[in-house]
């Protein structure tokens, strides 16, 4: 199958590859699977005080169409409020990057990612919300 | 005959739907059926007759391929279970699975840089095969006692193990 070039572009310079401290109280990791073709992604956000994601990075092992994918996402949501973040759909994703259906699994992939390194982010905060400020 | 494009997998060979398979007797009743199905076999009779052979060879085939792989005949039990894996669609994992996955494949990428490859390969191999001989006990039981959405997890499960195994044999095939 032929990878379109921007698939190519992302799968031979990936962007934002590598890892952010899990435990920070500001980042939050986002880790998913797809059993179809056992790729792993893992994708973590960090959010400054005003909601705006400031740095992401991504680790994926899987074919290229899911690296690309995860690839692009860090790319697009660095500078986005989480609430912007949220609303990027796969099919986006599978747009731009000219997927073909059967690849359409792998935006899927990168966007559960996202969606799960916001839930990872927000239930850090709210575990420190609820927790008297001298606790620690 | 022409019912018999109706029967499923364990149907179409005689056999209760269920996981534990003898391979041995899988083979023989594959044996047996694809003799009785050949299509040299209808060379003499009617068109319809002679496309039915055809058809039903086809799908003894792929009813073989299906039952004789422990991944495919649990995926297809489940199926006839009413249960889907949701394999493109539900990405959902337990976190502490992936975390481990991740790092195998990290494993498995420095495997090629290292001193002695094939060694280093090896084990991981081994250590895949156990990790997936322990899955398999674990699905035989989860199938039998009819924990479906158990059994769905481990089939999910299965797959990422299946997934390095292959890159393995991928990485040995490099090397060789």
């Amino acid at each position: 199958m032929a990878y379109s070039d921007k698939v190519l572009d992302h799968y031979e310079n990936p962007r934002n590859v590598g890892a952010l401290d899990k435990n920070d109280p500001n980042v939050g990791t986002g880790m998913v699977g797809a059993p179809a073709c056992g790729d792993v992604m893992k994708l973590q956000i960090k959010v400054n005080e005003q909601g705006v994601i400031e740095d992401a990075k991504f680790k994926t092992y899987g074919c290229g169409s899911a690296i690309a994918s995860s690839s692009l996402l860090t790319e697009w949501v660095r500078g986005k409020t989480l609430e912007e973040a949220t609303s990027i759909k796969n099919t986006e994703i599978a747009a731009e990057l000219a997927l073909p259906p059967v690849k359409i699994h792998c935006s899927v992939l990168a966007e559960d990612a996202i969606k799960a390194a916001i839930a990872d982010y927000q239930a850090k905060a709210a575990a420190r919300k609820n927790k008297p400020a001298n606790a620690a | 005959m022409q019912a018999d494009l109706r029967k499923n997998y364990f149907e179409l060979f005689g056999l209760a739907a269920a996981f534990d398979i003898d391979p041995a007797d899988l083979a023989a009743r594959y044996r047996d059926l694809a003799r009785r199905l050949h299509p040299d076999k209808f060379a003499a009779r009617p068109d319809p007759e002679r496309r039915l052979s055809l058809q039903l060879t086809a799908r003894l085939n792929e009813a073989f391929q299906v039952l004789k792989d422990p991944i495919r005949r649990g995926r297809y039990l489940l199926s006839l279970r009413g249960v889907d894996l949701g394999e493109e669609t539900d990405t959902a994992m337990d976190p502490a699975f992936l975390m481990e996955q991740m790092e195998l494949r990290e494993a498995l990428a420095q495997a090629r840089g290292c001193a002695d490859p094939r060694t280093r390969l090896a084990e991981l191999a081994n250590d895949i095969q156990r990790r997936l001989a322990a899955k398999l006990h674990t699905l035989a039981a989860q199938l039998q006692q009819d924990r479906s959405s158990e059994a769905r997890a481990t089939l999910r499960e299965m797959q990422f193990l299946e997934r390095s195994r292959r890159e393995i044999d991928n990485l040995e095939e490099e090397l060789a």
